[in-house]
């Protein structure tokens, strides 16, 4: 007869340590025999591409990924290979990233913080995903890049705007090739000063969340330095859809200039109230009015359609820059797709190719060593000429285009024309400037995840 | 003064929109007794309409300039609206031109027509159930409409231009004795009020003043008593429900210039439109009407920034402000009937 060690006691420890083992994350546990988070060890490596594919900006989204589609095929050694053709580095030799044929899954943000933690957190988990990139929204990729930083994968940014996303809540894992807020107000500024003078009073118009007013904060800064006076800033609800009510005030304002700091519906719908409304039309202070959208896209352009004629605003990138990347790349894309790439499609396309050439030249895809690889990073080629991916804050540092809405856009693509390419010394600021978190931001720590 | 003048304008511009769609979800309640959360989906489907029509109107054939490029560096691709080709760049022109208030003779056979067949094929297969379940199922029928239209045009918000005549603003203050650029108003928000008028005018005036009006009133008041002398009342609230999206879609139709149509705008309005219905009374037309209107006007001035900075936030919460004051006060709604909605 055999004696049982069986106790009460016992199984509920042995069950409870086999619970919490079973309830803690894979992500947490999975690659404890792993160097890092995911590291791939078949043929293939995956990467994980989380856009808005429905919500208000899917159309972004959708833009977002063709041009994601298009960097793995040109990685994997398919298509005419695109940027891998002018790309400074060249490390990419079309064989997938270190020998692996490259693979991708897809998550919907949605537009919203919660659905795209879900969705990147599904991809790292369940797919293998060892890099997360896309979105459109800086609320999104703050949500994102603090998932990613806690995973242990990279973050590669999408369309991104606000300070915060390389500010304050800077990570070490996460990475953001997008301008940003200051650097449209820098840009910016001189063209207005030029076209504009440097006597006008300027009224603002904000979408009321964290993008918003890290917009507004910096284009007043950029034009109250130039002497411009700041009659109002008023903060529009997001959930708006009529902006009549917020319109009607600035006639009699005093104000002769009107800053929409609005993005995608939102600015459609402002700009087109202040067109319905006359502003462009009216004389105040014995001035032209003018409106001012400090962050066009594309996409946006045309929801907006004539109401743009003549409108100034900044871009990340546009498909008309003459340089050798962009042309590579305008060229892939339209002959692919049969329209020219948006901004937010370019920045993508470029976060892929950096990040695949980062683990090239790092020879590991641990997100430290890509980490160390992307810092201080100098390149051409991707469509934006030269730029640095600076160490300190993990942003990129090149050229902002201020563009206006075209007068006689000859088809549907070209509603907007460069006015400027502002040289990015022009929109470089210290790392620990103010708007960006001052001393206390910090990128803290690359963590792998194993 | 001038700004209290523009904000009353501006609100009765919202109003039009909210007691427009508010007339249709009263309309809808009162005759079938059914909560219809889909009713803003048919705001939306009305101005998709008038984007069906622009982009009918504007179906073009390409033609190659030699003498331009593409993106590409190709020839370009010059494209010419079949209309402006078979009628003369003239006519064809003013027909793409005019073609959101053309969209009006679109809209109400397609939107009748929606509406019937939303009544007959679905919601008359939920009269004995709960208002729960009426609501998720018209709740769930708005999201799949919204999902086709998104499927089909995009998630981006489409330009609809007012016709060029009826573009720009006018100089309202100087008509009443203000300085000149003191009260401008856009024209095309003045048209979309007095078309609000007209439809709400014309729904009335049909419920008062014609038989039929006439019968769907005693079936509003008493349903059994009208079906025992013989009239098919179901026939005539169905007519009802098609007259009701209609008068959805007719809202959606002239809105599309104000602000370009997107998938989502239906659920914009949908929220808002049931708080005007409730301060208004459920089942009270001149309540939905006149809550509308009201509502429209106090949003107005709550987004000033006068009343921002006052009461921050004031602005968002307005509509929900007044419609716990009135439910508090009044349980019924200003004009609601006793008994309505009370049990």
């Amino acid at each position: 007869m055999s004696k049982s060690n069986l106790t009460r006691r016992g199984v509920l420890k042995t069950g409870a340590v086999a619970g919490t083992s079973l309830a803690v994350p894979t992500i947490f546990t999975a690659q404890s025999v792993a160097a890092y988070t995911n590291e791939p060890t078949g043929g293939t490596v995956t990467l994980g591409f989380n856009v808005p594919q429905t919500g208000p900006y899917a159309d972004e989204g959708n833009d977002e990924l063709l041009a994601q589609q298009l960097a793995v095929e040109h990685l994997n050694g398919e298509g005419d290979g695109g940027c891998l053709n002018t790309f400074t580095s060249k490390a990419l030799k079309g064989n997938g990233i270190l020998g692996k044929k490259v693979q991708f899954v897809t998550g919907d943000t949605q537009t919203k913080s919660d659905a795209a933690r879900a969705s990147a957190k599904s991809m790292i988990e369940k797919d293998g995903a060892i890099m997360i990139n896309g979105g459109s929204s800086s609320g999104v990729a703050v949500a994102v890049q603090g998932l990613c930083q806690d995973a242990g994968v990279i973050f590669m940014a999408g369309l991104t705007h606000a300070n915060d996303t390389t500010g304050k809540d800077r990570k070490a894992n996460g990475f953001r090739h997008f301008f940003n807020a200051y650097m449209s107000g820098a840009a910016l500024a001189p063209v207005l000063a030029k076209e504009m003078g440097n006597d006008r009073r300027a009224y603002h118009l904000t979408a009321d969340y964290n993008w918003g007013w890290t917009q507004e904060e910096s284009i007043v800064a950029s034009t109250e330095a130039l002497g411009w006076e700041t009659v109002n800033t008023v903060k529009t609800p997001l959930a708006s859809t009529d902006f009549s009510s917020y319109i009607a005030p600035v006639l009699n304002s005093g104000a002769d200039v009107l800053v929409l700091n609005h993005y995608g519906g939102n600015m459609v719908n402002s700009l087109t109230n202040a067109i319905q409304f006359g502003l462009l039309d009216k004389v105040a202070n014995g001035k032209d009015f003018k409106i001012v959208v400090p962050l066009y896209s594309e996409l946006m352009a045309a929801g907006a359609g004539e109401n743009i004629k003549g409108v100034l605003g900044s871009m990340n990138y546009n498909w008309q820059l003459e340089n050798e990347g962009s042309k590579a790349f305008v060229k892939s894309f339209g002959e692919k797709y049969g329209k020219p790439p948006s901004n937010s499609a370019q920045t993508c396309y470029a976060q892929v190719l950096l990040y695949a050439d980062a683990c090239e030249r790092a020879g590991t895809f641990n997100p430290c060593g890509v980490a160390e690889a992307l810092e201080g990073f100098e390149f051409d080629g991707l469509g934006n000429g030269k730029t640095l991916y600076r160490a300190e804050d993990h942003q990129c540092f090149k050229d902002v285009l201020v563009v206006r809405g075209a007068q006689n856009p000859t088809s549907a693509y070209d509603t907007l024309e460069i006015v400027e390419v502002t040289p990015v010394e022009q929109v470089t600021y210290a790392p620990n400037h103010p708007m960006f978190g001052g001393d206390e931001a910090t990128l803290g720590e690359c963590n792998p995840g194993a | 003064m001038d700004s209290f003048l523009l904000q009353i304008l501006n609100g009765l511009d919202k109003g039009s929109a909210y007691a427009l769609i508010a007339l249709g979800l009263t309309l809808i309640f009162g005759t079938l007794g059914v909560v219809n959360f889909a009713h803003g989906a048919l705001f939306m489907i009305g101005a998709f309409c008038a984007v069906t029509l622009n982009k009918l109107l504007t179906l073009s054939f390409e033609t190659v300039d030699e003498t331009k490029t593409d993106f590409l560096g190709n020839p370009l691709k010059v494209e010419t609206p079949y209309v402006e080709a078979w009628f003369g760049p003239e006519f064809g022109g003013a027909l793409i031109d005019w073609s959101v208030p053309l969209a009006i003779l679109l809209a109400i056979p397609v939107m009748v027509g929606i509406g019937f067949v939303m009544e007959r094929g679905l919601i008359k297969h939920f009269y004995k159930r709960p208002h729960a379940d009426q609501i998720l199922v018209t709740f769930g029928l708005a999201i799949v409409l919204q999902e086709i239209i998104k499927y089909y045009f995009g998630a981006n918000p489409i330009q609809t231009p007012e016709p060029s005549a009826l573009r720009g603003s006018i100089d309202i203050g100087t008509m009443i004795g203000f300085e000149a650029n003191r009260i401008i108003y856009p024209i095309w928000r003045l048209v979309y009020f007095f078309f609000a008028m007209v439809i709400i005018a014309g729904v009335f005036g049909f419920l008062q003043f014609t038989t039929f009006g006439m019968v769907v009133r005693a079936g509003m008041a008493d349903r059994e008593t009208v079906g025992l002398l013989g009239i098919n009342i179901d026939r005539r609230f169905t007519i009802m429900f098609g007259i009701a999206a209609a008068v959805a879609g007719l809202a959606g139709v002239m809105y599309g210039p104000l602000n370009p149509p997107n998938y989502h705008m239906g659920m914009d309005f949908l929220v808002l439109s049931f708080v005007v219905v409730v301060v208004g009374g459920m089942g009270s037309l001149p309540g939905a009407v006149l809550a509308g209107f009201m509502l429209g006007i106090l949003e107005s001035f709550a987004s000033t920034t006068w009343a921002t900075t006052t009461i921050p936030g004031i602005n968002q919460i307005i509509i929900y402000l007044v419609a716990i004051i009135v439910l508090l006060t009044r349980p019924r709604g200003l004009m609601g009937r006793k008994g309505v909605m009370e049990e």
